[in-house]
């Protein structure tokens, strides 16, 4: 089944199986920023921007994204710089297994939210798991982020 | 110092975040056979009849294993040094299942699917046997676990399969009793703590291939690669010089990726087929085929005077090691030899007690390592005999716990299953950082509790801890610098990044050394054809040993450009002065640049390759200390405990990199918060582990952490690289006591199993109500 899809700017042509995940897409043409930590949506390592929300790749058939506009880090490297800059700066980085999930729900949270509190700030990236930071240091390099202009 | 003690960005953090290949699975052969287990629905059978012939005449199937298709060489996953302080008791594949989840036969296909349902296809007859899931039943229970007579241990740790006892240790300080029955207080509890799971973000992950010269290249989510190369060469019959294994980023392990998963049958798979193979977990075998922390019931005695002065610890503990006995003997001394020396001015201690085979998953390494268990049931013992003298938990802890100079004599008796080793304390803290806790959590102002309304409490708790760095001579580390042209080098360490910035601090140390910037120092880590020898990323001995290693490779580096650099300015190498970028000749006043002296070395004259090579092994361990303090609000009524804030204080040495050591510090804080609070591995009536996912295993996410307060001691450890010790796990051993401890500040209830949940709060509540 041929599906056809804006990833990363550039339109694609996809020959998928009808129960092909975009997860097992991506990674099959070679997008290998998007991980698998769960294959059933509770983890947030598979995050991939679908119109610009996030969503869990791991639980998207491929072929309900015919016209979508996918994005993943790979299609979003200044951005997802500024982010890994201040993630680097209050020592937020572990292993980085989430990293690129968590930076693009960084990215959407701050297309949709303005001047997000706390607790919005920690209810957006409930979903993006993280077992080695602690969370602190993610949270304080994402306020820093935020204080970025877009 | 320029570089240490500064807090510079990961090297690698930016690059994995942009999305570069960095994992395991990154770097699978696109063709690779997709290898899958099919794994045991019962707790304890033995395979009577397999047929694997539909599997193996699927279209796809490239082939299929049985314990009849592999050699039957006991060996153990743990992944330690050699000989193993773990029993030889695991087949590749084996007739008996231990547990559900255990690998029945495993197949390999072109695809995902076609490996599915070959799996499918596999007739399996099992004779089912009565199960052990009750640990404190298993010591001569009528069915024997490990009834195979080729298994065996290393050396003696007191495995006798015969009784399900997978080790068991006992040692003496004094007589124990005695000095009990001489105390006025003795006071005396039995704690219990639950299988917690690594849950790390990456699963275990493996793939494989042949190479030109026809060896065999595995890629391996692990952190022991050298242990990987070895252990499969035995378990195997294959010469260790056709294995290579390559470990890249790995994300995340905690002790989990200690141990060998995968990469037997991905091995033989791709060994008998010649194709490409790869596995990787699913969350489900992650959750129930892989390891889990070690549950153990603990008993304590704490004997002391009425004025506070502790005299006689006794201390037995029963551990459950499930299935296998991967780090049996180890954890379960760790939860007496990283706690016990804490109190090290008592006449007598004892610490004694079991390990036991139950048909559960296995146990193995986990960050803390049995000093989290011996933690929480010594720290909630000490609080509550304070309570009893009517002392505050505090004073009572300064009156007898070790400081600086000191010692104690379980140093010398208990190592990591053998005997240990003898050692003064250099740095100890400890006092520093139990009063600046106290005044960072507000305890004068807060202890025991402050009632904010009808319903809800705040209260306060606390806990001191130690752990180790690295275990005195077996622990090994070795890096190698090379310098390049233009004056830049390559430190290749075998050193183990799992995503604790090892690699990062590694390299300050090496720029710390030469004088140069963390960016001059190209890293690389860990291959076994390529790097240096490692024991590996556990027993927190990365910044201690690996680091020692490349602190003296730059100086032995440092030796070498010198030497060079006086035969271009043809002078004598005494007369030398180095500051990182120029040598200038104290004799004729001439100067040469690195860059020049590069060059020269690969261009023009005087040709020669300069590289050096550093290896350490400790001859002790230098204990890092902390003190943990915990506020919480809770509500009276539901007993939902809030967690408000945690403080930290730790005794490192010189944190190498203090923004990745307060990294270290959080994550174990608050993975021991987690298994503090709530976390826990369940199984059903017939031994199903059925917490096996992220639905029915809560992690502690985002909105479970409020506030966490860290800061570092200013301590010095001679014998460390730049004055450190380990950071990697010292973290994790506060929360369970802290919690315990303050939860009864708030409420008088005792809560002496893990997890302290709201649930086991408000039963307490009504039965002390009901008496």
């Amino acid at each position: 089944m041929i599906v056809e899809m804006t990833l990363n700017h550039q339109v694609k042509r996809f020959d998928v199986d009808h129960d092909e995940t975009l997860l097992q897409t991506l990674r099959k043409h070679g997008v290998m920023s998007v991980k698998n930590g769960c294959n059933a949506s509770s983890c947030g390592t598979c995050t991939v921007l679908v119109d610009g929300k996030p969503m869990l790749s791991c639980s998207l058939l491929t072929i309900r994204l015919q016209n979508k506009k996918v994005v993943t880090v790979e299609g979003l490297q200044e951005e997802v710089e500024k982010i890994g800059h201040y993630f680097g700066l209050e020592g937020a980085d572990q292993c980085g297994y989430c990293n690129p999930g968590v930076a693009l729900a960084i990215y959407a949270m701050k297309q949709s939210l303005a001047n997000p509190s706390s607790e919005e700030i920690k209810t957006f990236l409930v979903g993006n798991l993280c077992r080695c930071s602690g969370h602190q240091a993610q949270f304080k390099a994402v306020k820093r982020y935020l204080g970025d202009p877009l | 110092m320029k570089i240490v003690k500064h807090e510079i960005p990961s090297i690698d953090g930016k690059g994995i975040m942009l999305g570069h290949k960095a994992f395991t699975d990154d770097f699978a052969e696109a063709n690779s056979l997709i290898v899958k287990v099919l794994r045991s629905p019962h707790a304890f059978a033995k395979i009577k009849k397999i047929n694997v012939e539909k599997a193996r005449k699927l279209p796809g199937v490239e082939i299929v294993l049985t314990h009849h298709d592999v050699p039957r060489k006991p060996f153990t996953r743990a992944g330690q040094g050699y000989p193993e302080p773990s029993p030889h008791d695991k087949f590749v594949l084996d007739e008996y299942v231990r547990y559900v989840g255990d690998e029945v036969a495993a197949v390999a296909a072109v695809d995902e699917k076609t490996a599915d349902e070959a799996l499918k296809l596999i007739e399996v007859e099992y004779k089912v046997f009565d199960p052990v899931l009750d640990f404190e039943t298993a010591l001569h229970h009528d069915s024997v676990i490990h009834p195979e007579e080729d298994i065996h241990e290393m050396f003696p740790i007191g495995f006798k399969p015969a009784i399900n006892q997978a080790a068991a240790y006992h040692m003496e300080v004094e007589d124990v009793e005695k000095a009990l029955k001489d105390c006025e207080v003795v006071l005396e509890e039995t704690f219990y703590t639950q299988a917690q799971a690594h849950a790390m973000m990456e699963p275990h992950t493996v793939n494989a291939r042949l190479d030109i010269h026809n060896r065999l290249i595995i890629y391996s989510a692990t952190q022991t690669p050298f242990h990987v190369r070895r252990i499969i060469s035995q378990a195997l019959s294959i010469p260790i010089s056709r294995i290579r294994v390559i470990k890249p980023r790995v994300g995340g392990g905690f002790g989990g990726k200690q141990a060998l998963h995968g990469e037997m049958l991905v091995s033989l798979v791709t060994l008998r087929t010649k194709k490409p193979a790869k596995m990787v977990y699913t969350r489900k075998e992650v959750f129930e085929s892989s390891y889990t922390r070690h549950p153990m019931r603990i008993k304590v005695k704490l004997g002391a005077d009425t004025t506070g002065k502790l005299k006689a610890i006794d201390c037995h503990i029963l551990s459950d090691t499930g299935a296998y006995g991967e780090h049996a003997l180890t954890v379960f001394m760790v939860a007496g030899s990283k706690v016990l020396p804490m109190y090290n001015k008592v006449d007598a201690v004892r610490f004694h007690g079991e390990v036991v085979y139950t048909n559960k998953t296995p146990a193995g390494a986990y960050r803390g390592y049995g000093a989290i268990q011996g933690n929480y049931a010594v720290e909630s013992a000490i609080d509550m005999l304070a309570h009893q003298l009517k002392i505050d938990p505090i004073e009572l802890r300064k009156m007898n716990m070790i400081a600086e100079n000191e010692t104690s004599p379980i140093f010398a008796i208990m190592g990591e299953g053998t005997e240990g080793t003898a050692m003064n304390m250099e740095t100890c803290k400890l006092d520093y950082c139990v009063e600046r806790g106290k005044t960072l959590i507000g305890w004068d102002e807060k202890y025991p509790r402050v009632d904010i309304s009808d319903h809800k409490i705040r209260s306060v708790g606390m806990a001191i801890a130690m752990q180790g760095s690295g275990i005195p001579y077996i622990d090994m580390g070795a890096a190698t610098i090379k310098l390049n042209d233009d004056g830049f080098y390559n430190l290749t360490i075998g050193a183990t990044d799992i995503g604790q910035g090892s690699d990062t601090i590694l390299a300050q140390i090496a720029a710390e050394a030469l004088m140069t910037t963390v960016d001059k120092v190209v890293v690389y880590s860990s291959d076994t054809d390529l790097t240096p020898f490692d024991t590996g990323a556990y027993a927190s001995s990365t910044t201690y040993i690996s680091g020692n290693a490349v602190y003296k490779a730059a100086l032995k580096m440092l030796e070498l450009l010198k030497e060079a650099a006086a035969k271009a300015l043809k002078v004598d190498t005494a007369s030398i002065d180095f500051d990182g970028e120029l040598f200038t000749s104290t004799e004729s006043e001439t100067t040469i640049s690195l860059s020049q002296l590069s060059n020269r070395l690969y261009y023009n004259e005087d040709q020669e390759q300069l590289t050096a090579t550093g290896s350490y092994y400790g001859t002790k361990s230098p204990p890092p200390f902390m003190a943990g303090f915990i506020e919480i609000e809770i509500d009276k009524e539901t007993a939902e405990i809030d967690v408000l804030n945690y403080v930290s204080v730790v005794d490192c040495g010189t944190p190498i990199n203090p923004k990745l050591a307060q990294g270290q510090v959080e994550g174990g804080i608050i993975q021991g918060l987690g298994m503090a609070h709530f976390e826990e591995v369940k199984y059903s009536k017939k031994g199903q582990l059925v917490s096996n996912d992220w639905l029915n295993y809560k992690i502690p996410t985002s909105l479970d952490v409020k506030k966490l307060t860290t800061e570092f001691a200013d301590s010095y450890e001679e014998s460390g690289p730049y004055g450190a010790k380990s950071v990697g796990e010292i973290g994790i051993d506060t929360p369970p006591a802290a919690l315990a401890n303050a939860v009864y500040n708030a409420l008088g209830v005792r809560i002496t199993s893990l997890p302290i949940t709201a649930e086991k709060i408000f039963k307490k509540i009504q039965e002390i109500k009901g008496d």
